[in-house]
């Protein structure tokens, strides 16, 4: 494709990408009657009502900040616990490297729905039911697989000789993967870290069965308010422009970390 | 080639290994536990041996969803995979279009699962919605509610909507880590650009493509939240995918004994293909080393 071409075809694209989140926009922005009533492209009357009532209903706005918790210790105990695995992943070989590498990855494909009576067991035993850390922990086995997998792929796109010279050069393991590895491949952690964020936030089943009310998800707050007012579209649409929020303020900051991609060979 | 060959490196993995366990080991043990015994009552149970598999083995609703299932996912890939690179390629190298690019990418990826369900109910629907409305005033009937083809276009729709932008994401990040001197030396070479994109954008995506590929299986597979805010599994039957179905028998009917049974059978489907798909196309990248 040409230059012309590409941007044409990118601009179509974007435009039916949007289409759908704009019309979500344009309904949270009426009241329901006025939804109901007739079907305008454009909100002719725009109201902020459902918006002001998000903001200062405390049982709406203590959704966002609990999933933004749990999401981000996800994301750190992932990050954490990813990182030396999948270095070990892609520059050793030891006994059951790839039967371990395969079997993370097969927590990927377990259907969740009937891990949540075992999980809602398990976490009732050890008394962190409608704690953060909970949902944290058990987003953990699809992130934590997740997380070395995209992690392994991006380290073995760097050359081994820079941790040989590095070596030789007399850095330690712990001092080499700080100081120079992980800088290296900031792009990969950058798009881990994403989507680690990603999965966690847009998750449902685990939130919603492992909270009652201390640390209850926004969607699962959203769920609760639909079956309990009928079908308010204005508010629904509202709650739902508002959980794209905090996930586009991730995507801008990790995005110069994916725009930039590695600088491979030039260190 | 690997003179580095060291079991020490285990130490490197064990922190994971205790997260993974602790949150998928103790719970698929519980599971195996239910597929294996009747429940009477709590703490007493009556050990049934193969009878919930063979229940499940021979339920008509799931061979149905299973293939159900098989069509919507084989549909999806074909769908998103070559849509998702050629976006990858459409997106612009430099300037601000990068980041307006990404972030508009990454839009659909971040919002919650019920909530693209709800979207997508809003805007097909013939009353307020604009798609919905749109096709039925070009005079074609559309109710995604009535016609399983209608709800079989709207979920597919959904789902290329949902997913394409993770494919074009990762294909974008690995299209970035090719190191400028390849494309170098195709213009010296006076490669066109689609000898190129065949021999060197696509074997150097390989890798992030692999795992695209996966994902995307492994999800389409998997998926419950947004079908079932859509359509709730209907018209009739037509879109009740298997974790609609499982969650049916396992957490609305509190089958346990058949859930279990069902998750296990479901679980090792998705585990065996995901391997071949693997196998084969780790076979297929040394081919393409040059």
């Amino acid at each position: 494709m040409k230059g012309k071409k590409k941007t044409i075809f990118l601009a179509i694209y974007f435009g039916l990408l949007f289409l759908p989140i704009y019309w979500m926009i344009n309904m949270s922005l009426r009241t329901n009657a006025d939804i109901l009533g007739t079907l305008t492209l454009y909100p002719e009357d725009p109201t902020f009502r459902n918006y002001v009532k998000i903001f200062t209903d405390s049982s709406w706005y203590s959704g966002y900040i609990n999933s933004i918790i749990y999401v981000t210790i996800n994301t750190l105990i992932s990050l954490t616990v990813a990182l030396p695995a999948a270095y070990a992943f892609s520059r050793y070989q030891f006994v059951g490297d790839k039967q371990i590498f395969f079997w993370l990855l097969t927590n990927r494909m377990a259907p969740s729905a009937v891990f949540l009576i075992p999980f809602f067991q398990l976490y009732s035993t050890i008394g962190l039911m409608d704690t953060h850390i909970a949902v944290a922990l058990a987003h953990c086995l699809f992130n934590v697989p997740l997380a070395v997998w995209i992690l392994e792929g991006f380290m073995s796109g760097i050359p081994r000789e820079i941790d040989e010279t590095a070596f030789i050069d007399g850095y330690s393991l712990p001092r080499f993967f700080i100081t120079i590895f992980i800088p290296l491949i900031r792009a990969g952690v950058g798009v881990t870290a994403f989507f680690c964020f990603m999965f966690s936030w847009v998750e449902l089943l685990f939130a919603r069965t492992l909270t009652v009310t201390n640390a209850k998800p926004i969607s699962a707050v959203m769920t609760r308010t639909i079956s309990a007012t009928g079908l308010d579209w204005g508010l629904l649409a509202t709650a739902g422009v508002l959980t794209i929020v905090p996930g586009a303020l991730v995507i801008w900051f990790v995005r110069n970390h994916m725009a930039k991609g590695f600088a491979l060979g030039r260190v | 080639m690997n003179k580095w060959g060291d079991n020490k490196a285990w130490f490197l993995v064990i922190p994971v290994l205790v997260f993974v366990a602790f949150s998928a080991i103790i719970p698929l043990m519980t599971v195996i536990n239910y597929s294996l015994q009747d429940i009477l009552a709590p703490g007493k149970a009556l050990f049934v041996g193969t009878e919930w598999y063979k229940k499940v083995l021979h339920d008509y609703r799931l061979h149905d969803a299973l293939w159900r299932q098989f069509l919507f996912s084989a549909l999806v890939l074909l769908i998103e995979m070559p849509l998702g690179i050629l976006i990858a390629l459409a997106m612009p190298k430099k300037g601000w279009g990068i980041s307006f690019s990404l972030v508009t990418l990454a839009l659909p990826l971040l919002i919650p699962w019920n909530t693209i369900g709800t979207i997508w109910m809003i805007f097909v629907r013939p009353d307020i919605g604009l798609f919905g409305a749109a096709i039925n005033n070009l005079g074609v009937a559309f109710d995604h509610t009535r016609r399983p083809l209608d709800a079989w276009v709207t979920v597919i729709l959904m789902e290329v909507w949902h997913w394409t932008p993770l494919v074009a994401l990762l294909a974008y990040a690995g299209l970035r880590a090719i190191p400028e001197v390849y494309y170098q030396a195709a213009k010296i070479d006076g490669a066109s650009s689609w000898k190129t994109f065949y021999y060197i954008q696509l074997p150097k995506m390989r890798g992030v493509l692999t795992i695209a590929l996966l994902l995307r299986f492994m999800d389409s597979f998997l998926i419950y939240a947004e079908p079932f805010v859509l359509t709730g599994g209907g018209p009739g039957n037509t879109t009740t995918f298997l974790s609609i179905y499982l969650v049916k028998i396992a957490v609305l009917q509190m089958d346990l004994g058949p859930g279990g049974a069902f998750s296990l059978i479901y679980f090792l489907i998705v585990l065996l293909l995901s391997f071949i798909f693997y196998q084969v196309l780790q076979r297929v990248g040394k081919g393409e080393k040059v």
